[in-house]
């Protein structure tokens, strides 16, 4: 009996929901740090603060101990050029990295210069970062010494962008190598973290959603003071009083798309990936960025199958593909010969599609394992894709099924699954809060980490900007004192999140999820104009005038995502704002205006900020590179950091 | 046929049994309640009886419930029939789906 309908079956009755219901009673926590959002970034960043000897409170939507994009593991700590291995520097490194366009600079040099530090602390949490029992000796990258793994990825050049070399032989010779990937055992991480957290008595709320941000006086656009938050598994509504509070929650979900029941077909994050954040502090007055720019949800991107998206999946970093007959294909593999490629060269995916069609190659493709050296290929089944977040279920349960690396090519799903639709887009890593050099918001006792900030990037970074921000809001609230919330504002508040139980019928999250992803898809994708955006921005607000009122949810969890979705539906009608500032196309922003076809005009080639002031929408801009000399700067607002890094 | 009582209700949800616990296995410790990103499981009103999946199409397969449960063989992941992979054996050409 674990199903649902098995219990009605055999109890003849539903089972009562098995938490105490209370809606509406309230908590009030008082903290001098108030972190929201307790996956990598947060737990990193109510870590620092601690050590400042604050008292900090973590809220976390989900259970801190594996929640987040990290929580199941993490199997590459990234742009670590700090580490002693390295032939980089992290400021040239970040310098380079940053060099992508509306990349976010100050984030980059924070990862590069601090990653390697908190890789480090990692260790001394418990975490497992060295393959201390020789498990992969004389595989390539381990150093002996270290007992260091380094990755094949960013090998040469960092990946993610086509590169016309890809798919040269021996492309990265050993002594050309830049070392600044490292692999790391990341299911160990998560669980460390929490547990660090408790040590330093960080008080955690786990099952808890923040749902707004508290302002002095209740004006929008004042300094932070606090926040709300409800329990997802009572109803309970908290208040919490803080010094200075720092976003650290995921980003935009699946707004273009929502199909439960069609496995896969939905984007490659969980459900709980709403933008709560985003929009708790656009509703706070701060300032946006990049909410213009896409991604495209790969089809069946999702499916557990395989790992990641249909972009490479089992040849994704170090397996060769071959096609049916055990012909290897000239698809690039981010492994040691081909120098850390995500996706081929133009053209390289165009040739292997003229050789299916004129019996080349035959379909289908497979990753062929056997073929990889032994030591190589056990790193890349147990420790790649063991720890990779959520890869470790799909190894475990293709060996419990028999699959045997040793014997067996794994089918891989490259031309048989067809091509993502333009309409099923991503927020990607796109948009995000605009922060300064101390990852202060445009809110004073506003901070941000991780994937809240705008275009963020890995786990790594995730980590090291977390650990950046508790530092610098611990500082903040070190010079200030608690200030007085405001009545209104909460009551306000409380009257938004309990709405929907008050109602048994109407509409349900689900409907209103995809109602919300179908304008997206008609309005905001491959077609853009203005009259579109127009279009679909009535089409929200129309969803906001008729159906929000009719939302109903019969328990807390549903009450949960009921407010996930109006997160969503503010985070649509933002994008549609943003989309409508920028008159010019872009590339970098996989942003198409048929009305204005110009591909990054110069003159466009900056970021837009969007935010809110007396509820009215207020655009503006920033140059790309808008944070300056990125060493000088970082310098400057950390003279009295210490690491492990010196210069070299 | 059994006279078994049928009751009326919804069409389930599709997927609805992401894992199947073995009830000899599982001690009812409902550590998989707590690892899970997004409350796909409540815990049995009875005492070390595995938890009851409620909200199946949630789940996004992450995998924590699985590895984080402390009795081997409790937990099986049971993917979805579209979700599962396939590949062949090298030497023999033989084909597999999970």
């Amino acid at each position: 009996m674990t199903t649902w309908h098995e219990y009605l079956k055999e109890e003849g009755q539903p089972p009562i929901w098995p938490y105490p219901v209370r809606f509406g009673q309230e908590q009030e926590i008082e903290a001098d740090v108030l972190v929201i959002g307790g996956g990598i970034a947060g737990c990193w960043a109510a870590i620092s603060a601690a050590r400042q000897g604050l008292n900090v409170v973590l809220v976390e939507k989900g259970d801190t101990v594996r929640s987040g994009a990290g929580g199941p593991g993490c199997d590459h700590w990234c742009d670590a050029p700090a580490n002693p291995l390295s032939r980089v520097s992290p400021d040239d490194w970040a310098h380079h990295m940053a060099g992508r366009p509306y990349s976010n600079g100050i984030g980059i040099q924070i990862q590069c210069r601090e990653d390697y530090d908190t890789l480090l602390e990692m260790e001394q949490m418990g975490g497992k970062i060295r393959d201390i029992s020789d498990e992969y000796a004389g595989a390539e990258g381990r150093d002996d010494k270290t007992k260091f793994m380094i990755s094949p990825r960013y090998g040469t050049i960092h990946s993610y962008l086509p590169d016309p070399r890809m798919g040269e032989p021996n492309f990265n010779p050993p002594e050309k190598r830049n070392n600044v990937v490292i692999r790391v055992w990341g299911s160990t991480f998560k669980p460390a973290l929490k547990k660090e957290c408790k040590r330093l008595g960080v008080k955690i709320f786990d099952r808890v959603m923040g749902t707004s941000l508290l302002t002095e006086g209740g004006i929008q656009g004042a300094r932070v003071v606090g926040a709300t938050g409800l329990n997802s598994r009572t109803g309970e509504f908290l208040i919490f009083k803080s010094k200075s509070t720092i976003l650290s929650t995921a980003g935009g979900g699946s707004l273009w798309l929502m199909s439960m029941e069609l496995g896969g077909y939905s984007s490659m994050h969980s459900r709980t990936m709403s933008g709560d954040g985003t929009i708790m502090a656009w509703k706070a007055g701060a300032e946006l960025t990049k909410m213009e720019g896409t991604g495209m949800v790969m089809i069946a991107t999702g499916l557990k199958h395989k790992w990641y998206s249909g972009a490479g999946d089992a040849s994704y970093e170090n397996v060769p593909l071959v096609d049916a007959k055990g012909t290897r294909l000239p698809y690039p593999i981010q492994g040691w010969v081909d120098a850390g490629a995500m996706v081929p060269a133009p053209g390289v995916e165009a040739k292997i599609r003229e050789g299916i069609m004129h019996g080349k190659y035959e379909l289908p493709f497979y990753g062929d394992f056997p073929s990889m050296p032994e030591v190589e290929r056990r790193a890349t089944w147990k420790l790649m894709l063991g720890e990779e977040s959520t890869t470790r279920i799909i190894i475990d349960t293709l060996e419990k099924g028999g699959f045997d690396i040793n014997r067996d090519q794994l089918q891989s799903y490259k031309f048989i699954e067809g091509q993502s639709l333009p309409q099923w887009r991503d927020v990607g890593y796109g948009g995000g809060l605009l922060v300064d050099w101390n990852l202060k918001t445009s809110l004073d006792g506003l901070y941000a980490a991780g994937t809240q900030m705008f275009a963020p990037e890995d786990h790594s970074h995730a980590a090291a900007t977390g650990r950046y921000a508790g530092r610098k809001a611990a500082a903040y609230a070190r010079e200030t004192g608690h200030a007085r919330l405001s009545r209104d504002q909460i009551e306000a508040e409380k009257t938004r999140v309990y709405a929907p139980v008050k109602r048994s019928s109407g509409i349900e999250w689900k409907e209103l999820h995809a109602g919300i992803a179908r304008a997206m898809q008609y309005y905001v994708s491959e077609y853009k104009t203005e009259s579109l955006l127009n279009i679909g921005l009535n089409a929200l607000k129309k969803i906001e005038m008729e159906s929000v009122p009719r939302l109903f949810a019969l328990d807390p969890h549903k009450l949960m995502r009921s407010l996930e979705d109006l997160s969503m539906l503010e985070y649509a009608k933002i994008i549609i704002q943003a989309s409508m500032t920028r008159k010019a196309s872009s590339i970098p922003l996989n942003f198409q205006r048929i009305d204005f076809p110009v591909v990054d005009p110069p003159e466009w080639n900056k970021f837009l900020t969007i935010k809110l002031e007396n509820n009215q929408v207020k655009t503006g801009d920033r140059p790309q590179n808008f944070w300056g000399d990125m060493k000088k700067q970082y310098e400057a607002h950390n003279k009295d950091y210490t690491g492990v890094y010196k210069g070299k | 046929m059994s006279q078994e009582k049928v009751f009326a209700i919804p069409n389930i949800t599709t997927p609805n049994t992401p894992v199947i616990f073995n009830p000899e296995i599982c001690t009812g410790c409902n550590i998989c309640v707590e690892t899970c990103q997004i409350d796909v499981y409540i815990p049995h009103p009875q005492e070390r009886k595995p938890p009851i999946i409620l909200h199946p199409e949630e789940c996004w397969y992450c995998g924590c419930c699985a590895n984080d449960c402390p009795c081997p063989g409790a937990i099986q992941f049971n993917w979805p029939l579209e979700l599962r992979g396939y590949w062949k054996n090298k030497e023999t050409g033989e084909i597999h789906q999970l």
